[in-house]
């Protein structure tokens, strides 16, 4: 369609919410985007966008945006750390001036205390560039591993055992393929609010394909108005109940011997673990039907093409590698992987969460998944960066939420945070909050000052997707192109600039024998030297991907990417099965404490907020709501649009009821966007002692109708319609 | 193998796959028909009978859009009979739309010889912008029924069915049911139906504000009250 508007022009980009990667054509005039449509011939999502794409990147013009460094007024002290959201406390300052301040601090810091003291939290929004660079600033100038991001507070859990059971952690598939699958599971995903481009190609798979869709998830989320069945589990319960489909296609001979003799190893050690899940000890811990557990078994593994679909009811858990496990399991003892409209895929969250790990933003791996302990690596990146032998530090570094947990004398000292805000997305923040006080120097790069970037000492201002070039790899493994469509506002810089500009000055304070190199002129450069180290990126260009994205692995310039992994063979040779037992949540409900708090996204928000709540979408769900089931709404006489505080072990929140059966009774459900009632001031920061990510989607709580008066924000309670 | 059709599209041989419509067949051929209603990510309903055709034998004349191709056939797609169509059908448009922001029917006129003031006695339709959420409005008097929100909306992409027909005849209308605000109803704000609206009617509320004069920054200083303002 034509624009009548005069002087507007169209840029092409991709879309910096979720990992559904979608195309956007940004209608502009004069700088200004007002409109934002999506080319019908993408190949990702055919035109259609959901409301954060088409009207949710107002946030680039909203008026609290950051656009000039700022330095705090009063200088900080660990332990005595504050919050400073308003400009009065902040002194504007040239880029010069920041980054010398920046420059001066952490090498003062790196001298007195070594890599240990360092750290950085780096960003699933960024693009591959700017995450490749941060963890070349921190391995290279301080000689730490201590640099993590998201990934690992939403499928460390899926990451760890997939790499355990395969050999690689990415989507299998792609998500279009999901009308070529007769069967799929979808489990711990609100795929309709969190990947709606991908819910809607479910949704047409069931509708004009005749494929069948078998939900297993402790709220009745809008995906099981299209399901076959649906299996209510407790929270938690995951491996129990796939494990009990595994129990009862074995005990029905309907598994793939063909593929399990050729493909897999372990078997025999599986399947006697699986012994112990009849359908009846399933139904006791899940209280999930056992004949709904049979009927999915068999509807499952008598599928020609199987699919597993799932995101973060899975892997937040303190057992999340164990309930991967049994989707891994599930799918080999199907001989579900391979081919087309199978596979194993975990929906990735973040719009850049796959290439932020791919780009070695991780405290275990190097860019391309190559562990930081194995010499051989260590020595490739010495020669890479330019770095003495034996420079590299060989150490795993810190994981998110233990980076936090080091804050103290001894530990680490200084934080870099590009983008992220664990003020709102660590668990038991009243306690992250504490941590975070601690810390002798804070530099936060990002758009607004948000919850975190309140505590800094530094801010720098950086500008958004719209106003720089990179890269961007989808949930399905597709390295997209983003292109810079309009003018950075003010005085913000590109990440990737930023970074530069700072490692060239920390270098002259370090006096390295020779540089890393930082001396860019554009991405492109950026990404070549990564596809220099990455095998998988090596044919990755950006003349390649100007109109179509590749799907990595993309061997060499002439590959043409891989749309599904494993066809002939798996990273590791032979698949692995692994023996599981089930284990309870790590904090089941009790007298005090009688309901579990279960939480998660709404369609409207992303993550903590920083954009989507300083967007005009936040006049579509202007506050927190907690769901409760009618059942134990009752008792308490609570109905919609009541205040309510919850209150768990390490918090509590007030906000408004909505009363649903979306969750289903004993359970509650909080999204975790909302500053003013976050759901994360509840949540448990207990572990998974393998993958290290928390169990935000289970901790006990209790309810209380409270006064209308108590809300932190009184605005009219916005009625909506939608499911 | 599908089975191939022989046809004739303005004396020229074609041929194609069986169940081609006659549509498709003339484009993979490198002849235009105009089209208005139709779209290639929607399902095609020959609701605006733009893309007629004349077709040896038929009784009337056919929507290419939908019309399949059959062996033998023999199409028209520019004879005396199906311009004058295409004239009458744009001239009553005209006549009851505000098209000013459809450059696509726009450019059509001229090809057609359109006289916009052929029916001086035709009512236009001036239903009220409604503005009812800070995503976007919809003018109703620019909208042609085409169709394709409803679609999209429904089981061509959404599955929200948030919109459909109200009333009859002349009175016909895109409405929610029950002419509920958006917000109210089962409609997720995914904008589908913004983005297949082939005359503006529906557009982002920012994009509408910059077309009343108002300044980006004024647009952005809105307070959160000024943008939801409901003028039902």
């Amino acid at each position: 369609m034509t624009d009548y508007l005069p002087n507007s022009r169209i840029a092409s980009t991709t879309c910096p919410f979720c990992g559904v990667g979608c195309n956007l054509d940004l209608h502009i005039q004069d700088d200004f985007i007002y409109k934002v449509t999506s080319p019908f011939t993408s190949i990702v999502n055919q035109g259609n966008l959901c409301v954060k794409g088409r009207f949710g990147t107002d946030f680039i013009y909203n008026k609290k945006r950051i656009t000039t460094p700022l330095i705090r007024k009063i200088p900080q002290r660990p332990g005595a750390r504050t919050q400073a959201f308003n400009l009065d406390e902040w002194r504007p300052v040239s880029w010069d001036e920041a980054l010398e301040f920046a420059a001066d601090r952490l090498v003062e810091i790196y001298q007195r205390d070594g890599g240990d003291a360092m750290a950085a939290y780096s960003c699933a929004k960024a693009t591959n560039e700017d995450n490749y660079l941060l963890q070349k600033l921190i391995r290279s100038l301080f000689r730490t591993n201590n640099i993590d991001h998201c990934t690992r507070l939403c499928h460390a859990g899926s990451v760890v055992a997939l790499q355990k059971a395969i050999g690689s952690a990415a989507m299998s598939n792609t998500a279009s393929e999901v009308v070529n699958s007769d069967v799929f599971i979808i489990t711990g995903s609100n795929t309709a609010e969190t990947h709606p481009i991908i819910a809607i190609q479910m949704k047409n798979a069931v509708k004009e394909h005749g494929a069948k869709i078998i939900v297993v998830d402790p709220r009745r989320v809008e995906m099981v108005n299209y399901a076959t069945l649906w299996l209510p589990e407790k929270p938690g319960s995951d491996v129990a109940v796939f494990s009990g489909m595994a129990h009862v296609i074995i005990k029905e001979n309907l598994y793939d011997k063909e593929f399990i003799d050729e493909r897999t190893e372990y078997f025999e050690e599986f399947k006697q673990s699986m012994e112990k899940f009849t359908p009846e000890y399933v139904e006791s811990v899940s209280g999930v039907d056992r004949q709904l557990i049979i009927d999915a078994a068999r509807l499952f593994a008598n599928a020609e093409r199987g699919a597993i679909y799932w995101a973060l009811g899975i892997s937040q858990s303190t057992h999340g590698t164990d309930n991967a496990h049994s989707l891994i399991n599930l799918a080999l003892l199907t001989g579900n992987l391979g081919r087309l409209g199978t596979g194993l895929n975990p929906l990735r969250g973040q719009n850049n969460v796959q290439g932020a790990s791919d780009s070695g933003a991780m405290p275990w791996q190097y860019p391309g998944y190559q562990e930081v302990d194995n010499e051989d690596v260590a020595i490739k990146f010495e020669k890479a960066w330019n770095i003495e032998p034996g420079g590299l530090n060989r150490q795993r570094g810190l994981t998110t939420t233990e980076i936090l947990s080091h804050v103290h004398p001894g530990g680490v000292r200084a934080l870099y945070i590009m983008g992220e805000n664990p003020m709102m997305s660590e668990p038991n923040l009243n306690l992250a909050h504490k941590h975070m006080q601690q810390l002798e120097l804070l530099i936060a790069q990002d758009l607004f000052i948000n919850e975190s970037g309140s505590y800094a000492d530094v801010f720098l201002p950086a500008v958004t997707f719209a106003e720089k070039d990179g890269t961007f790899t989808n949930t399905d493994r597709r390295v997209q192109i983003v292109r810079q469509a309009i003018q950075p506002r003010g005085n913000s810089r590109p990440d990737w600039k930023i970074i530069c500009d700072l490692a060239q000055r920390i270098e002259k304070r370090l006096k390295p024998k020779n540089t890393a190199i930082w001396d860019y002129q554009h991405p492109s450069e950026i990404l070549a030297e990564m596809g220099n180290l990455v095998p998988s990126y090596k044919g990755v260009k950006y003349e390649r991907i100007q109109e179509i994205g590749l799907q990595t692995p993309v061997l060499d310039d002439n590959h043409p990417g891989t749309p599904f992994l494993y066809k002939d063979s798996f990273p590791i040779g032979k698949a692995k099965f692994f023996g599981l037992n089930y284990y309870p949540i790590d904090e089941p409900p009790n007298e005090e404490f009688p309901l579990i708090l279960n939480t998660g996204r709404v369609l409207e928000h992303w993550h903590g907020g920083t954009l989507t709540r300083h967007s005009w979408m936040d006049d579509l769900y202007p506050e927190a709501l907690v769901e409760i089931n009618p059942l134990d709404a009752g008792w308490q006489e609570i109905r919609t649009s009541d205040a309510i505080k919850v209150t768990s072990r390490r918090g509590e929140v007030v906000l408004r009821a909505i009363v649903t059966e979306k969750t289903i009774p004993g359970v509650v459900f909080i999204p975790f966007h909302f500053a003013e009632a976050a759901a994360n001031l509840l949540t448990n920061d207990a572990l998974d002692p393998e993958a290290k990510i928390p169990e935000f989607k289970a901790c006990a709580v209790k309810i209380e109708k409270v006064s209308l008066e108590d809300l932190p924000a009184r605005d009219n309670y916005q009625l909506r319609g939608r499911y | 193998m599908t089975e191939q059709i022989h046809l004739t599209i303005d004396q020229q041989p074609v041929t194609t796959g069986a169940g081609t419509t006659i549509l498709k067949a003339a484009q993979e051929n490198g002849i235009e028909i105009p089209t208005i209603c139709f779209h290639d990510s929607c399902t095609a309903n020959a609701l605006c009978r733009i893309c007629v055709v004349e077709v040896t034998g038929a009784r009337t004349l056919i929507p290419s859009c939908v019309a399949k191709v059959s062996e033998g056939m023999v199409v028209e797609t520019q004879s005396e009979r199906v311009r004058l169509s295409r004239k009458t059908i744009l001239e009553m448009m005209a006549s009851t739309t505000d098209l000013s922001q459809s450059p696509e029917i726009i450019a059509m006129f001229a090809e057609y010889d359109v006289e916009e003031d052929r029916f001086p006695d035709a009512t236009p339709r001036h239903p009220e912008i409604i503005d009812d959420n800070s995503m976007f409005i919809r003018d109703y008097a620019k909208c042609i029924l085409c169709w394709r929100c409803v679609q999209v909306c429904a089981t061509d992409a959404q599955y929200a069915f948030a919109i459909n027909f109200k009333e009859r005849g002349y009175n016909t209308q895109i409405s929610t049911f029950f002419e509920i605000p958006l917000p109210e109803t089962t409609c997720v704000f995914c904008g589908q139906c913004i983005g297949v609206c082939p005359t503006n009617a529906l557009k982002p509320k920012k994009e509408w504000l910059l077309e009343q004069g108002m300044e980006p920054e004024t647009i952005m200083s809105l307070t959160r009250q000024e943008r939801r303002k409901r003028g039902r």
